[in-house]
Order: structure tokens, then sequence, then C-alpha cells
């Protein structure tokens, strides 16, 4: 018998209502369900679409759950994403779930260093540890150390990619969720990113991630759960 | 998404700072605001958003004391433990909680600010206020405090009229924070400020928040700042909270037809 689930979901749905569109009902998915287990890396996959990121934004906490159960492990609590209050979203994602996102959310006047150390510093590592680290990471990633103590708003789409890859590893979260982490790399940094999903996984954390490029799905991913058949 | 790099409550499960009970006000006939329900936890950043009139600043007033509740009562916890109903306050223990636990920066900085003293004197009154006596200490603190909103030392002597609109809102935030306040209420602190002057205050803003671990009640009717600043947002149209929730959430996934007209209508350059 395997270990508990790091993170288990149960027939989960989701649609959007467009009240500035008539009212327009979409459905995103319905019946989503699997688990991860610690020190596995399982990929969404099917096409654009079919709602694997905003499987990923439930949960987070980003989107809402309309339907059924987000349950991941704290200590031996197991809680339940799609009716926590906000206050214990915010500490979940603090100490258990890490999240890249596709884009960058960009903040005024913040250096990429600090942008990437953010994490540990919430977590109450001293700044210099922190930002030690962060440099670390920026180094492994092959991003110029000029560019560091910049605002990365002015950055390209793939040293972007590289700061929030970054911002997303450092922490030590035991579920990280990727949403293409390696969508604007190249093939030297698309390495770098598969080698440090391998290192979360040996260090017995669990991942979920969406990755189009067949080569990288292949060479992290344990499983695939197939979107397409909870389509709602 | 949330990737801003904010800083996040602290993790224990203190008591609430800030507690509203079905806060509600009129103003003659017409409805400020109407059964407002919140808590705010140590460290925690609310947002209040909605639309000019929406009640959003009836309700900052009431929970600072500035208005008082038709119906309903706001209960705070004191610095030695104890909760108290604000309606019971004497009047010489609302302005001691007002000068010192407590801090309130207005979108006008004259407002805010005592324009004929100087920049020392705005941030040193405050230190008075909470017994500081000792005029070469008070005035080292007050430099000490204008250099933490990046503002030189060589301007301590000069009164805020001579000083540009941002000026004035880092002066404020200073005069508010050198007491340690526990709390502070902030209405649009960046409304009416050039997009350079405001991308540096709220930057000056988020890391003092931090870095303080202060709860605070900011009402903004934009949205980019609430995203920026607060971990938690309500929405209120025609006096009453219509959604809330963790504020990225609210504003990726709203669900009400207001909010979500209101996110829609977001200029994105």
């Amino acid at each position: 018998m395997d270990a508990a689930p790091l993170l288990s979901v149960e027939a989960i749905a989701k649609s959007f209502t467009l009240h500035l569109q008539h009212g327009l009902r979409l459905p995103v998915v319905a019946g989503v369900s699997f688990t991860l287990q610690p020190g596995e890396c399982v990929a969404l996959g099917g096409p654009s679409g079919a709602g694997k990121s905003s499987i990923l934004k439930m949960i987070y906490g980003n989107y809402r759950t309309d339907a059924g159960h987000i349950r991941v492990a704290d200590g031996t609590e197991q809680v339940d994403v799609a009716t926590a209050a906000p206050r214990r979203m915010l500490r979940l994602r603090q100490q258990r779930i890490g999240y890249v996102s596709q884009f960058l959310r960009v903040i005024p006047r913040v250096a990429a260093l600090d942008v990437v150390a953010e994490p540990l510093l919430a977590e109450g590592v001293a700044p210099e540890a922190a930002r030690a680290r962060a440099g670390a990471l920026l180094t492994r990633l092959n991003l110029p150390e000029r560019l560091w103590l910049l605002p990365p708003a002015t950055f390209s789409g793939g040293e972007q990619q590289r700061v929030n890859v970054a911002r997303g590893f450092i922490g030590r979260q035991p579920l990280l969720l990727l949403d293409e982490p390696t969508a604007s790399l190249d093939a030297a940094n698309r390495a770098v990113v598969i080698d440090l999903i391998a290192e979360k996984k040996a260090a017995g954390c669990g991942l979920l991630g969406i990755f189009h490029d067949a080569e990288t799905r292949a060479a992290v991913a344990d499983r695939v759960v197939d979107v397409t058949r909870f389509s709602a | 998404m949330t990737s801003s790099a904010m800083p996040r409550p602290k993790a224990d499960d203190e008591a609430p700072l800030l507690v509203a009970e079905k806060l509600t006000r009129f103003y003659g006939a017409r409805l400020g605001c109407r059964e407002v329900d919140l808590t705010l936890h140590p460290g925690e950043v609310l947002a209040i958003v909605g639309e000019s009139g929406s009640g959003k600043s009836t309700l900052l007033s009431l929970l600072s004391t500035e208005l008082a509740a038709s119906s309903g009562r706001v209960l705070y916890r004191q610095r030695d433990g104890v909760t108290r109903d604000l309606a019971t306050l004497s009047e010489a223990e609302r302005r001691l909680l007002l000068r010192t636990d407590w801090g309130f920066v207005r979108q006008h900085a004259e407002q805010g600010l005592r324009m004929a003293v100087s920049a020392g004197g705005n941030v040193g009154e405050r230190l008075m206020a909470v017994g500081g006596r000792h005029y070469g200490a008070i005035r080292q603190q007050a430099i000490d405090w204008l250099g933490r909103v990046e503002i030189e030392a060589d301007r301590v002597d000069d009164d805020p009229r001579s000083f540009s609109g941002g000026m004035r809102q880092r002066l404020q935030i200073a005069r508010n924070l050198v007491t340690r306040p526990r709390l502070v209420f902030m209405d649009e602190p960046t409304g009416g400020l050039d997009v350079s002057v405001q991308a540096r205050l709220l930057d000056l803003i988020r890391s003092l928040v931090a870095q303080f671990g202060l709860a605070v009640v900011i009402v903004t009717h934009d949205l980019a700042v609430a995203r920026l600043l607060s971990h938690r947002i309500m929405v209120m149209k025609s006096g009453r909270v219509i959604e809330e929730g963790l504020t990225d959430q609210v504003l990726d996934d709203p669900r009400e037809p207001y909010t979500q007209l209101l996110v829609s209508s977001v200029l994105v350059p």
C-alpha cells in the first residue's frame, strides 16, 4: 500500500457563468478524480481547452471549485481546498502547495532576485540566506547576474519564465503545481528544469504539471491523467 | 495569478484583531452600508473595493470609529489582550487608540498631515502622544522614519506644503507608522498620483506592511492596488458586501455579475 496521498482530487467540477454574456454558462470539467503520491510526477494530458490549467488553478485555490473535494495533506490534517477559508488557504500555499504559473505577474520595482527569494523570506529564512539560494537557482537557470537586481518587467519571455520557475522551486512545499514550466525555454534550460523536477521527486515532493512538450513530459512524468475523459 | 511577492499573514492562529458584526449605517433614509460582517487577523491585509457610492468609505469610517453605526458593533483586541466594543470607549481612550495602536492613511495628505508643521514635527507629534519627551531622541527617530519612506534627512525642517503629492503620502505613512501601530486604515492611498509615483508608494507600503506585520484595511477602487497589496478582498455595491474571498480568487474567478463587470472593465496596458 502506498503512503497517504499528498493530494486527492475527488469528483471536482467547474463551470463559468458569464453574466456579461447573458448568463452564458461554460462548462469546463466534471467528475475529475485522481491522486498524487509523494515522489511522483503526474502530467495532465489533453488538448488546449480541455481544462488542464483550470484544474491546477482549482487545486491552488485560484479558481473556485463548484463540486467535489480537493484534499491536501497538511501534517495529520486533510484540508479541503474546495471549502477552505481564505486564511487557511494562504497558509496552505505558504507551507504545502507551490505553483509555477505560465506567466510571471510582475511587481513594479521589485528585483528579480527578491521575487525569487520571497517564498523563503515568508518562511522566515534570513534575507542573506534566501538571496543566496535565489542566486544559486538563477545561476543554474542561466539567468545572467547583471539582470538579478532589475525588476523582471523588461525581461524576455524566457527570462521571465526562468524567474518564475526559480520562484516556484525555491520553496519547500511538498506539492508543486507546474503550468507549462518549459514553454518558452531553450533546450539547455529545459534540461535544467527537468533536473530540478527530478530533484524534487527524489526529495519526496509530488508534482502535478502540464507539459505540452512531449520530450519533457516523457522525461519527468510517471503517468499521465487524461483530462478529456472529464470534459463537462 | 498570485505570484506577487506579497507577504503572507503569519501562520499562527491568533485571535482576531478586529471584528465587525452586522455593521449598518444610514444617512437619514439613505443607506451608507448594511449588515457588514468582517474579521481581520494580525498581519492580514483586507481590501474593500467598489465604485464611488458603494459604501466602502462609510465602512472604513465606521471601523475606525469616525462615524457611529446605526446598528451593529465593532470589536477590537487591545494590546493588553482585552477585546473591547469600540462604542464603549471613552473619548480619551478612543483618541489614544487612534494616535498609537492605529494609523489612518488618507487619500488627501492634507487631511492626514499638519500642513503648517515641519515634516519632522509631523512624525514627532505622534511620538509625543505616546509619551516621548526627549527632543533629540524624537528628532532622531523622525529622521530615521523619513529615511525609511525615502525622504532625505535635509527635508526634516521643511513643511509638507513644499512636498510633492507622492512625498506627502510617504510622510503621512511615516507619521502613522512611527508609533508601531498594529492596525492601519488606508483610504485610496495612491489615488490621484502619477503611475510612477504610485508604483513607488505601493512598493513602500508592501514592504512596510511585511516588515511590521501590520493588519491593514485598505479602501480602493483600483483592483490592481488590491491585487498587489491584499490577501483578501470584499466587493461592495449599494452599501452591501456582494462578494468576498481570497484576492486572487475573486479577481480571477469573479462570481457576481457586478464583480465580473468591475474586473472586465480594467484596462490592461
